[in-house]
């Protein structure tokens, strides 16, 4: 199993190389360049010559994929074109925490609902619980998150007025527990469109997985010597429907990147993936390509924690 | 006898099925689609879909209006005899829309999926049955393929393509998202390959393709079908976000996602919910009824699960 680990995080690294090269080759494959863009009838041609020549635009490939490789590994990531004069790496920390509090939140409601209700629908199906539990998984894997995302604007924003329609903070926010609820409350809404799906794909892998264990020869045996139902459920059933999940959990990353772009897109949110929105809208590649890096670093690492896991709670599985 | 033992060995909590006089003569795909269609979900869902299918084929007869016609003249009409729905931004029938968005909908879902399925269980199966080297190469692609997310590698590719069609969409789909169904093949394989049967199989000299074939695809039959349809279900729901983002199927192509992004505009969020609330729940009946036909998939296929 160590061995395992440890091959597996060897594997990290030429993984991470190769995020870098498509990050890097999917935007150089990208026509124009930020200079493209600026249309003045004035300007001598030659003048956005010299700045691209003065950038390395026209330098060969491979030396401009070292130097911003290495000038990313010191985590400069150049100045924002958009944003004329600000630092990409200052640009992503100033959003980067809106997203995290959203992330965790969502997280957090997630697990809290998901994992408990599963158990419980699994171990009483057909309970009241269980039919309004497995509706709502239905409902929340089958409607679209942005769709979700207006439809509660529309009702708790505009029609109720309990929570705001978009933003982080209110304009008066003055920080301290007052500032903390404030944000709370404006998380609200994005935090509970971004967790639908994965809530609801948490609740009914955990009653398909502790079902299928429930069913199964070595819980029959386990309960026909004698163990009580607590030992079953948590060392016997838990362990192997655990599993499956973990192996959602490594996935799951990607929706929640993929689900924090869109969420934050429908409620102006102010975070990386509204920034990424922005950054692509206005050809800012050197956003983009800091951005994308970090969303596949940020996969890249879940999913070698999935795997470490998963090794450690599967020990009948042999890696050769 | 030796098919008899080898059905005992892959379900031994259900000998009685065997017993039954009652279903013998019987193929598995004859037992399965009996089972299915005494689930009334997938039944009534099968209808759904079909109703959904037939409305959006017959969309001429259903409608006279040209659905990427613009008439600045009527832009933003409500409903009325003329136009249902009445009219979105650029004076175009939200109706027709409807209908005609539903055909490149679900045609974008459907092709992707089968694509997908294809790539996926090809390759998920030779990873876990063979393991070793081919096991690592594949799933160090698919590693690298999972490294960005669908969704975010669409985007950033969508802005290398200028005009984003329906098949460059279908195969972006199943080029960037094959590796989660490899890798549950896989790891339904990789615990299969453990099992006695397994070497019993082996023992009397049964072929690795037989092996594959009949024992650990019908083993592996409830993962692959529940996450062939929930993949075609989140196609569905993936290209309408992209769309509505702006980065899917382009104006004046309609698509349930880009006649949402309609609702973008605050006035029309606020005053003309009837265009923007038909298309998302056109998407969550859809996406509603291709789940629960592959739950009632699910149960019909596998035995095992039949205490649902």
């Amino acid at each position: 199993m160590y061995q395992y680990i440890f091959r597996r995080i060897l594997v990290f690294i030429p993984m991470l190389f190769a995020l870098t090269i498509i990050v890097f080759a999917l935007l150089k494959a990208a026509p124009g360049d930020p200079y493209s863009k600026i249309l003045d009838p004035d300007l001598d041609p030659s003048v956005l010559e010299e700045a691209r020549e003065a950038k390395g635009y026209n330098d060969p490939i491979p030396v401009q994929y070292f130097r911003w490789l290495s000038m990313a590994a010191q985590g400069d990531f150049g100045e924002s074109i958009r944003y004329v004069g600000r630092d990409v790496s200052e640009l992503i920390l100033s959003r980067l925490p809106n997203t995290l509090y959203l992330g965790v939140f969502s997280l957090f409601v997630t697990l809290i609902v998901a994992i408990p209700i599963g158990i419980y629908s699994a171990r009483n199906p057909y309970s009241p619980l269980d039919y309004f539990a497995t509706g709502f998984g239905f409902f929340g894997l089958a409607v679209p998150n942005f769709f979700f995302g207006l439809v509660a604007i529309y009702l708790f924003a505009i029609q109720l007025g309990w929570f705001p329609s978009q933003g982080y903070i209110s304009v008066s926010n003055s920080g301290g527990f007052g500032g903390f609820l404030d944000r709370l409350h404006h998380l609200v809404l994005p935090g509970l469109t971004l967790g639908l799906a994965s809530t609801a794909s948490y609740m009914r892998y955990m009653r398909s997985e502790v079902l299928t264990v429930l069913g199964s020869d070595y819980i029959r045996t386990a309960r026909a010597k004698g163990l009580t139902e607590r030992t079953v459920l948590y060392k016997h059933t838990l362990r192997n429907a655990l599993i499956p999940i973990i192996t959602l959990f490594g996935f799951e990353f990607g929706a929640i990147v993929s689900g924090a772009v869109i969420t934050e897109g429908v409620f102006t949110f102010p975070g990386i993936g509204m920034l990424l929105l922005e950054s692509i809208g206005n050809r800012d590649y050197p956003v983009i390509m800091a951005l994308t890096l970090m969303f596949g670093l940020f996969i890249l690492v879940g999913n070698l924690i999935a795997d470490i896991l998963y090794s450690i709670v599967d020990p009948r599985i042999r890696y050769d | 006898m030796m098919e008899t033992n080898e059905q005992l060995s892959v379900n031994p909590n259900v000998p009685d099925q065997i017993s039954n006089k009652a279903q013998k003569g019987k193929t598995p795909l004859q037992l399965a689609f009996g089972r299915f269609k005494k689930n009334k979900a997938a039944m009534v869902s099968v209808f759904v879909l079909l109703f959904i299918i037939l409305a959006i084929i017959a969309a001429p007869l259903l409608t006279d209006h040209d659905p990427e016609k613009s008439n600045l003249l009527m832009v933003e009409q409500g409903p009325s005899s003329e136009h249902i729905l009445g009219t979105d931004s650029s004076g175009r029938d939200i109706f027709a829309r409807l209908l005609y968005g539903g055909r490149i909908s679900l045609i974008i879902g459907f092709s992707a999926m089968i694509f997908t399925l294809i790539i996926g269980v090809i390759l998920g199966s030779i990873a876990g049955y063979y393991g070793g080297k081919i096991d690592s190469i594949i799933m160090r692609a698919a590693d690298m393929m999972l490294i960005l997310p669908f969704l975010l590698l669409v985007l950033v590719i969508v802005s290398i393509i200028p005009k984003v069609t329906i098949s460059i969409f279908v195969t972006i789909i199943a080029l960037t998202s094959w590796p989660s169904l490899t890798r549950i093949v896989r790891g339904t394989f990789l615990s299969l390959r453990e099992q006695e049967f397994v070497l019993g199989a082996k023992a009397i000299g049964a072929s690795d393709l037989r092996i594959i074939f009949k024992h650990f695809i019908p083993n592996a039959i409830g993962p692959i079908v529940v996450n062939a349809t929930l993949m075609m279900a989140s196609y569905i729901i993936a290209e309408s976000a992209l769309s509505f983002i702006g980065f899917g199927i382009q104006q004046p192509t309609p698509t349930w996602g880009n006649m949402i992004s309609e609702a973008q505009n605050l006035r029309i969020l606020e005053n003309q919910p009837e265009a923007w609330i038909p298309p998302g729940m056109a998407i969550l009946i859809t996406v509603l009824c291709i789940n629960f036909i592959g739950d009632g998939l699910r149960d019909a296929f596998d035995p095992k699960s039949n205490k649902r």
